[in-house]
């Protein structure tokens, strides 16, 4: 299939549900009214000529192009800025059009490069225009123009060539419209008019841009274009496929020429994105073709060995015998695995399956642990299942966006730039953040309320909230009585109405101030749809399950659930950490969330798999390395997940890969759990790979194989091939036959298969009988377990507390550019973004400490200490310190404690009581650990036996 | 006392103390262990209080005596 350019319609769809009837060029064309003309000609098939117009921007009128003429009106109007009417008559095409359009194309030729490669490549309406107006010569000589002005190539992906810019506004609408960051302006009138990002003295890199891409996918000319389609040249094949980072899972047309990737477009069709994108999934792909990739399997016998290349034959044959010595010795409780959040569900469920399996038992777990599992625990306990409640369309119709320990435009930046539209038609907004995340002010948006509480004391702040509800009499008593059970909530509401959960008595906890709590609570249960979105700012506590359950409580008192515009909407970290919960990652659970005690559950899969199952729980994340440091747990297959760079409390965690005799990492890098391991299995990107991710809003979405994999398998062979050596005499032939088995094994899948996906694009579960094409909103008419359940909730302050020696709270997160553990991004140009991990602390704690902006801190808790720069700013509260986790080097785990959530031990990483002190350079823990990188990651020169 | 074995006795004393406005605490903190904790920890954790359980607030000592019973 040759390569095609995305539809453009010229305008954005109506979505009006009346249809109007219209005549164009004698066709008689039926569209809902509000239409644009335009749109209405193209949806015919009959394309009108335009240059100001796309259909992902509202319509602007000003290239005069797209003229045409209406019967009984005066003039000809622009098609892209005129409603369709009833009975009304168009002509698209005649002598004074033409005329008309070849005078508009002339100048704007005049001012384009004759040799534009642009347009030489195709990738330029401007000529495609001037074809279609008819136009063949300019009758103007060379003037005064734009050809000298020098290129902004300061952006590492793309550049801005003035002289091919026909200042149709395009970009700067797209910057505004959809993106929501107005980096871009038109400077100048007339003749001198040009677009400019930020400042005079900016460039596209100094200014507020994002990278996004969005102006760059709006241009029309190669003014904006991708430097990978300068160097490569335009692609001649697309394949749409999802993107491999964040939860918020953008389709994407993976462009490409032969085997090589030219770019990443985002897909207009795409539900979850609807032709949007962010940095990371536009541009940052380039960690695919890595030098560092490891493509070959290694062994060693000990960590202090460097490692040898072995066939893949021998690798799998070597860890085979290795599992079945380990479990011969130490039994059969010895050995375990974890799945990776940023593999398919097809691969992920494999890995739960050679464990239960083939390991025979049930010590399984997967990255959630340390990030949404309170939100399992949590919405499963209140509402009957482990997942958010909307699709993210939802929030187009939510009146109060209540955001809680999460910081969208940082990450989930597609979903936050839809936010960000809604907030701009006028939703209010409520933050609920120990920081002054972006959102709180962004252009054209200012939040009604910013809650900065202290960390650790959201289950205080909700509670307070709840007080506010029941004594203000602000609850939806009807929802309630229809749809929850009535006793529980009886005993919550009496509960929280003590006087003890005032927003006044508690504020000497929360350090909330109260009449802000007090109308930040009127406003969600008064304001309309009200929606709450959360992060790992609500999970990451000792409380995190409760918090998760003190929102739902929240949102059922006031009736926010079952319809668009409202629901408890957890926005999750990696592509598919939902599907791998999903899929039976847990060690108490089977896929769909069902507990593995079950009987009648466990005789569904022993006959379809033919081996008995292990009743009991396995162990979690935390459990196999406490297991193993007291010398029981003894081998561990790890796919696609870096443990020691992501779990808390570094130290333990290298204590417990240390105490182990076999582990076995599965992944693209020799990344810093490798460091541990004995055998290495090289992995494949998701370019490299079919299967699905599962998204934020429980999207099932096609991964597509756009390049044969590097390494020569997709990861879910290489686990075959592991479990074959084991004897378990797999026989998939492609992951289509895994998602049958899938869906053959769990309710909320049973209608799912590769044939649907390729024909609804993507589905959101629960899928079956009952719900063919999928579930956008749950819980519509009753809850999934039926009565919505209360549940009380009382604040436990956490045991990590601040004193003498350790006074500040340090909070920990991620920023735009750079994706959890970095593996991925800091192998890309995004570096130029994030280069380190900074230390982020307010002005006067600054001066306390001694601290100057680029200084040296040494931040010690009562785990670790570790070295990194200071970043100043009043965006955190004094006595409150930010990091992220994206670089080895700073290891912020080092200093994060064990303390973690009651019921699911995911780890408190935003609460860290530390000490900040001058420094001036790297604690001894990071200079061994650098030096036993360095050890640990030789390669023999001996090649394979 | 080992450290791991210190991490469960915290972490039980903690699930008892989250459960204890459940209707009966006792009963849902033996609940949460046997749904959520592998053989090894329970094992671990009811040696310990076979030998005293030491450190054990009432409710998860209570929680573990009925889950003992219940083995
Ligand atoms: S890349 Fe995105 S943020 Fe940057 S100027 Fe273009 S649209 Fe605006
Ligand atoms: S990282 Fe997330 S927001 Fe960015 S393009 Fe990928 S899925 Fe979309
Ligand atoms: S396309 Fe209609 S005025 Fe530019």
């Amino acid at each position: 299939m040759g390569y095609e350019f995305q539809p453009d319609f010229g305008t954005p769809a109506s979505r009006a549900d009346v249809d109007v009837t219209l005549s164009i060029d004698g066709r008689s064309v039926t569209v809902p009214a509000g239409t644009t003309v335009m749109r209405a000609a193209a949806e015919a098939g009959l394309a009108i000529p335009k240059l100001c117009a796309t259909d992902t921007l509202k319509p602007f009128g000003s290239c005069r192009l797209c003229l045409v003429e209406v019967e009984g009106a005066r003039g000809t109007p622009a098609s892209c800025t005129t409603p369709v009417a009833e009975a009304m008559v168009v002509r698209t095409d005649s002598d004074r059009l033409r005329r008309l359009r070849r005078g508009v194309m002339e100048l704007y030729l005049t001012d384009h490069p004759a040799d534009c490669s642009a347009c030489a490549e195709g990738d330029c309406e401007v000529l495609a225009q001037a074809d279609a107006a008819g136009l063949r010569t300019v009758r103007y000589g060379p003037g005064a123009d734009h050809q000298c002005e020098a290129m902004d190539v300061s952006n590492p992906y793309f550049d801005f060539d003035p002289a091919k810019c026909i200042v149709c506004s395009r970009c700067v609408r797209a910057c505004d419209e959809i993106q929501g960051t107005f980096a871009l302006t038109i400077d100048g009138r007339g003749f001198g008019s040009k677009v400019a990002a930020g400042l005079p003295s900016d460039d596209f890199l100094s200014s507020e841009c994002v990278s996004c891409g969005a102006c760059v996918q709006a241009c029309p000319t190669g003014a904006l274009q991708e430097r990978s389609v300068k160097e490569l040249g335009m692609p001649d094949r697309a394949i749409v496929t999802t993107c491999g980072y964040c939860g918020v899972g953008c389709t994407f047309r993976a462009e490409m020429q032969g085997e090589q990737l030219v770019r990443m477009v985002p897909w207009k069709d795409g539900k979850a994105n609807r032709g949007h994108s962010c940095v990371k999934g536009r541009f940052a792909w380039g960690y695919a073709n890595h030098k560092e990739r490891i493509l070959n399997p290694m062994i060693r016998a000990s960590i202090d060995e460097p490692w040898r290349e072995v066939s893949w034959g021998e690798a799998f044959a070597h860890a085979a015998s290795e599992l079945k010595r380990i479990q011969a010795t130490y039994g059969r409780l010895s050995i375990g695995g974890i799945t990776s959040s940023r593999c398919t569900n097809e691969e992920t469920f494999l890995v739960q399956k050679l464990v239960r399996a083939g390991f025979q038992n049930n010590n399984v777990d997967t990255c959630a642990r340390v990030c949404h599992s309170p939100t399992g625990y949590g919405l499963k306990t209140t509402l009957g299942t482990s997942a958010g409640t909307q699709d993210f369309d939802s929030v187009e119709q939510c009146d109060v966006m209540m955001v809680i320990g999460a910081n969208p435009t940082d990450g989930h930046p597609v979903f936050a730039s839809r936010m960000k539209q809604r907030l701009r038609q006028g939703a209010k907004l409520i933050v609920i953040d120990p920081r002054r995340i972006d959102l709180v002010r962004a252009p054209h948006v200012e939040a009604a309320h910013h809650l900065p509480l202290r960390p650790g004391t959201n289950v205080a702040v909700l509670t307070a909230m709840a007080h506010v509800v029941i004594t203000e009499g602000l609850a939806d008593e009807a929802f309630v009585r229809a749809r929850c059970d009535w006793d529980a909530y009886c005993d919550w509401a009496a509960f929280v109405a003590d006087a003890r959960h005032s927003p006044e008595a508690l504020a000497p906890v929360t350090l909330v101030d109260p009449p802000a709590l007090r109308a930040a609570a009127r406003l969600y249960a008064t304001g309309g749809n009200a929606a709450i979105y959360y992060g790992l700012g609500v999970t990451e506590h000792s409380q995190g399950s409760s918090a998760v359950i003190a929102l739902a409580n929240l949102a059922m008192a006031t009736g926010n659930f079952g319809r668009p515009g409202v629901g408890v909407n957890p926005l999750r970290g990696q592509n598919n950490v939902q599907g791998s919960c999903d899929m039976g990652s847990f060690p108490h659970e089977l896929s769909g969330y069902r507990h593995i005690a079950d009987p009648a559950l466990r005789a569904l899969f022993e006959a379809d798999w033919g081996v008995p199952l292990d009743p009991e729980p396995g162990l979690r994340i935390p459990n196999m390395l406490d297991a193993a440091v007291d010398g029981a747990f003894k081998a561990l297959y790890v796919q696609g997940e870096d443990i020691l760079q992501s779990d808390p409390n570094t130290k333990h965690v290298a204590a417990g890969l240390a105490a182990m005799e076999c582990v076995i990492v599965h992944d693209l890098f020799l990344n810093e759990t490798a460091n541990y391991a004995h055998i290495f299995l090289p992995g494949s990107t998701f370019l490299e790979k079919d299967g699905t991710f599962v998204n934020a809003e429980r999207r099932i979405q096609p991964v597509r194989k756009v390049m044969a994999p590097l390494n020569g398998f997709e990861d879910w062979q290489v686990t075959q091939g592991l479990a074959n050596a084991l004897g378990l005499g797999w026989t998939y032939t492609h992951p289509s036959e895994i998602m049958d088995e899938i869906a053959r094994l769990t309710p909320t899948f049973a209608g799912v298969s590769f044939a649907k996906l390729d024909e609804l694009g993507s589905i959101q579960w629960p899928c079956n009988d009952a719900a063919p094409e999928g579930t956008p909103v749950m819980h519509v008419d009753s809850f999934v377990r039926g009565k919505g359940r209360f549940v009380v909730t009382e604040y436990i302050p956490t045991d990590e507390k601040t004193g003498p020696r350790y006074p500040m709270l340090l909070t920990t997160g991620r920023i735009l550019s750079q994706y959890n553990v970095g593996a991925q991004t800091r192998r890309t140009a995004n570096t130029v973004w994030h280069p380190e991990d900074l230390l982020e602390i307010h002005p006067h704690d600054a001066e306390q400490h001694g601290l100057k902006e680029g200084d040296w801190a040494k931040l010690a808790s009562r785990s670790g200490e570790t070295t990194l720069r200071v970043t100043v700013t009043d965006r955190v509260a004094p006595g409150v310190v930010y990091t992220t986790f994206h670089h080895p080097a700073t290891q912020a785990n080092v200093v994060t404690t064990e303390y973690s959530d009651w019921a699911t031990s995911c780890p408190e990483y935003k609460v860290t009581a530390v000490q900040v002190s001058p420094s001036n350079g790297p604690t001894e823990w990071q200079e061994d650990y650098e030096a036993l990188t360095e050890r640990s990651r030789r390669i023999s020169a001996e090649a394979a036996e | 006392m080992s450290g791991s074995l210190e991490r469960l006795i915290y972490m039980a004393n903690q699930i008892a103390r989250n459960l204890a406005t459940d209707a009966d605490p006792v009963a849902a903190t033996a609940q949460h262990i046997r749904s959520f904790w592998d053989p090894r920890m329970r094992a671990m954790i009811l040696a310990h209080l076979a030998e005293g359980g030491s450190g054990l607030d009432p409710t998860s000592r209570a929680a573990l005596l009925r889950l003992r019973e219940a083995a």
